[in-house]
């Protein structure tokens, strides 16, 4: 199966050892993964900010680039919310504007296509065990737009489960925003870095060394925060954790 | 809308002293937990509430996209069973109706049935600059008046007091409005209840005027429906001589049989009861029983504005249960009071932009009020899709565009303080159509990372006041990944790479 990876522009730019780490699991996993070059930004931070038309053309080259793949993984629960849940509402919207049927066409094929890396794995390639083995106490946070946008359910933590030597443990309202939303952390600043002490206190509680995630925007938010307040959490990527084993290591 | 939030500053500055406020944010929390769960346990029960909510959503839409019938409809029917039917285009028109119905029955005095439409149109102000005491008698409105207080949540217009600070306001207060608090009232949940009680029993009884608002208008009836929990509204309904109710143009449904999905959610939505503890359904007016003159004044106030937008007008199907206000972790930080207007939460942020417009600083500043995580939707008992709202509303301000404002068509202009957004969202859209550009970018960050602060100038050092940012890496992922063809062929970093971490 050759798949294409949808990095996203943050985790490109900031944190490419998570690029990384998918690209090890999948293959560990016997899929064939290829990094379409063109391939840059979704356009949430537009759509979200309110400037649809800005994120139409980042939509279209979305499109163009992924046109040709069997399946999209991408390793952020917000940046795949956006391709499944609001591409289609871009073509929609273009079409009831009189600008033709040509986006909504476009993206038909590649929406359903795409899938969080999660999703990915549990639902494409059947599997709950990925081999992995990471030796740490860990909690797991469901960001927003993975667990309302793509209804990621319990997937991550049935993976996690499955990891030898992880000791997972409950966050208290997991299901509570870190408070990051994207612009909102710099529009209303003070509810969102309230939001994020929160919840890194919440994660705090449980006695976790690791707050994982499935979204690296939400994670760099929280570990902002955890810097901050001087915690003893790490904040690390779920697909780094399942890439780890005894014999590779995360970095 | 009212007068009373005029001059209020943009959401996050109003925010920011919430936030900051250790008390309110404990009482806010502490209320706002509690009923979460409450509501999660009382929608569990139902099986089939899935369609429920989409009955609900489907009526409301049905009947908003037929407004114009429905209404006429339900005039028709009130005054059929003996009502009088008032239509008010805006605020000061409704205000000027229900006035000059109180000056025509002689009185001086009113009661009020706890009622969201009346403190949309300030009708309490109005009545008092024309020499008319109204009487709030819910419970937590009557807090918030004696407290000269402004309401924070739509169904627990006190919640952001607890119970020594509603002590001290009936001590002190009371006695100014009419009966006395009894000496050495406490601060038990019982004392207070018995002390509004007696307090209210004196206006009950006094009262030869009742105004209302209403939670539904049954078209095919003439019947309007006030749901409550305390039976105060009730007392409201049938005592006085003279019933007024003031109710949104949006609340009309077009059956009887309509009731049966709505007396369902909203209550489990709301109180997070199975039912609600009173429902009152009157009817125009009947020989021997009740009011003898009963006054509907049908309240516009911006909703045919809203009617006309075909993303925002889901705000209208709206049956005001809170249940959004309760699980947004927005409000629950900020207060009602941060948001302006007697709408406060997730819904106040959709639909005081919509019912007043974007022009004031606040109003521009609501749709920016949420991270969008979408709690209010999921729990939404009609389905309204905020967020969607949000970001449709976040566009107007942000770009302009099209509007219908008092009836009229018109093109906004963005508002102001836009400028370097709308830049930076078009340099970076340009940056992103073309790898090539990002790329440069991404060396360029790599290469000047020693020299990247840790804290941001501008825009951005509120950002960088609570939280440090992540340190930018060696390589972007694009070079890894083109460096090593994909991972095959095994290439360290091209420099250290514990910078990165
Ligand atoms: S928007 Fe929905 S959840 Fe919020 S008050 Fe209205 S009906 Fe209730």
């Amino acid at each position: 199966m050759r798949v294409a990876l949808f990095l996203t522009c943050v985790n490109d730019t900031l944190y490419p050892d998570t690029g990384r780490a998918v690209v090890r699991l999948l293959t560990r996993l016997g899929v064939d993964v290829d990094f379409p070059r063109g391939q840059t930004c979704c356009g949430q931070a537009h759509y979200n900010t309110g400037y649809r038309h800005e994120a139409e053309p980042l939509a279209r080259r979305f499109a163009e680039v992924f046109g040709g793949y069997e399946a999209i993984v991408t390793p952020s629960g917000s940046c795949g919310a956006m391709v499944r849940e609001l591409y289609p509402r871009l073509g929609e919207r273009a079409r009831a504007e009189g600008r033709g049927d040509g986006l909504a066409t476009a993206l038909a094929p590649v929406v359903p296509r795409t899938y969080e890396l999660t999703e990915f794995l549990v639902d494409v390639l059947g599997v709950t065990d990925v081999g992995a083995h990471y030796p740490h106490t860990v909690t797991y946070h469901p960001t927003c737009h993975g667990l309302r946008g793509l209804g990621l359910g319990d997937r991550p933590l049935r993976l996690l489960r499955a990891v030898k030597g992880l000791d997972l443990r409950e966050l208290p309202g997991a299901e509570e925003c870190c408070g990051f939303g994207g612009t909102f952390a710099l529009k209303n600043p003070d509810v969102s870095a309230a939001m994020g002490a929160d919840k890194v206190r919440s994660a705090e509680s449980t006695g976790a060394e690791v707050l994982c995630a499935a979204d690296n925007s939400c994670l760099m938010h929280l570990g902002g925060t955890m810097a901050r307040l001087r915690t003893g959490l790490r904040p690390v990527h779920i697909a780094e954790i399942l890439a780890s084993t005894e014999e590779e290591p995360p970095a | 809308m009212s007068g009373t939030f005029v001059g209020m500053p943009a959401f996050p500055e109003a925010a920011r002293a919430a936030v900051a406020d250790e008390r309110l944010r404990g009482n806010l929390k502490h209320a706002t937990h509690t009923i979460r769960a409450k509501r999660a346990a009382a929608v569990a029960e139902v099986s089939d509430w899935a369609e429920l909510r989409e009955a609900g959503r489907r009526i409301k839409d049905h009947t908003l996209r037929h407004l114009d019938h429905y209404l006429l409809r339900l005039e028709e029917s009130v005054t059929a069973a003996g009502g009088t039917v008032h239509w008010a285009a805006d605020a000061a028109e409704a205000n000027r109706i229900v006035t000059g119905l109180v000056k025509a029955t002689g009185e001086s005095e009113v009661v009020k049935v706890k009622s969201m439409a009346t403190q949309e149109i300030g009708l309490n102000e109005a009545l008092e600059a024309e020499g008319i005491r109204a009487y709030e008698t819910d419970l937590a409105e009557l807090i918030v008046q004696l407290g000269h207080d402004r309401p924070s949540h739509i169904l627990v217009p006190a919640i952001h007091r607890n119970r020594g600070e509603i002590r001290d306001v009936f001590r002190s207060e009371m006695k100014e409005w009419g009966r006395p608090a009894p000496e050495g009232l406490t601060d038990s949940p019982a004392e207070l209840a018995e002390a509004a009680r007696l307090h209210l029993r004196e206006k009950f009884l006094r009262a030869k005027v009742g105004i209302s608002g209403a939670n539904f208008m049954v078209a095919e009836t003439g019947t309007l429906v006030v749901v409550e929990s305390e039976g105060n509204g009730r007392m409201c309904l049938t005592l006085p001589e003279t019933l007024i109710s003031v109710v949104g143009i949006e609340k009309t449904i077009p059956t009887w049989r309509d009731l049966e999905v709505f007396l369902q959610t909203l209550p489990r939505s709301s109180t997070a009861e199975r039912m609600n503890p009173y429902t009152s359904l009157w009817t125009g007016t009947t020989d021997g029983d009740g009011p003898r003159a009963f006054h509907l004044v049908l309240l516009d106030n911006g909703r045919t504005d809203t009617l006309a937008d075909d993303v925002g007008r889901q705000a209208l199907r709206c049956i005001r249960c809170s249940a959004c206000l309760n699980v947004c972790p927005v409000y629950e930080r900020a207060g009602g009071h941060a948001y302006g207007s007697v709408y406060p939460g997730p819904i106040g942020a959709i639909l005081s932009p919509q019912l007043r417009g974007t022009a004031s600083e606040i109003d521009a500043s609501l749709p920016y009020a949420s991270s969008l995580c979408g709690a209010c939707y999921e729990v939404c008992p009609v389905a309204i899709d905020i967020p969607e709202v949000l970001v449709h509303l976040r566009e107007r301000v942000a770009q302009g565009g099209p509007a219908t404002r008092a009836g009229n068509k018109v093109v906004l202009r963005p508002a102001k303080g836009h400028a370097a957004e709308r830049a930076a969202m078009r340099a970076t859209r340009w940056a992103f159509g073309r790898p090539g550009v990002l790329r440069t970018g991404q060396r360029l960050a790599a290469r000047t990372r020693w020299l990247h602060p840790r804290t941001l100038p501008g825009p951005g050092r509120a950002w960088s006041a609570t939280r440090d940012l992540p340190p930018v890496p060696a390589e972007p992922f694009r070079d890894w990944w083109e460096r090593t063809n994909g991972g095959r062929d095994d290439g360290a970093a091209p420099q250290d790479r514990e910078e990165t971490k």
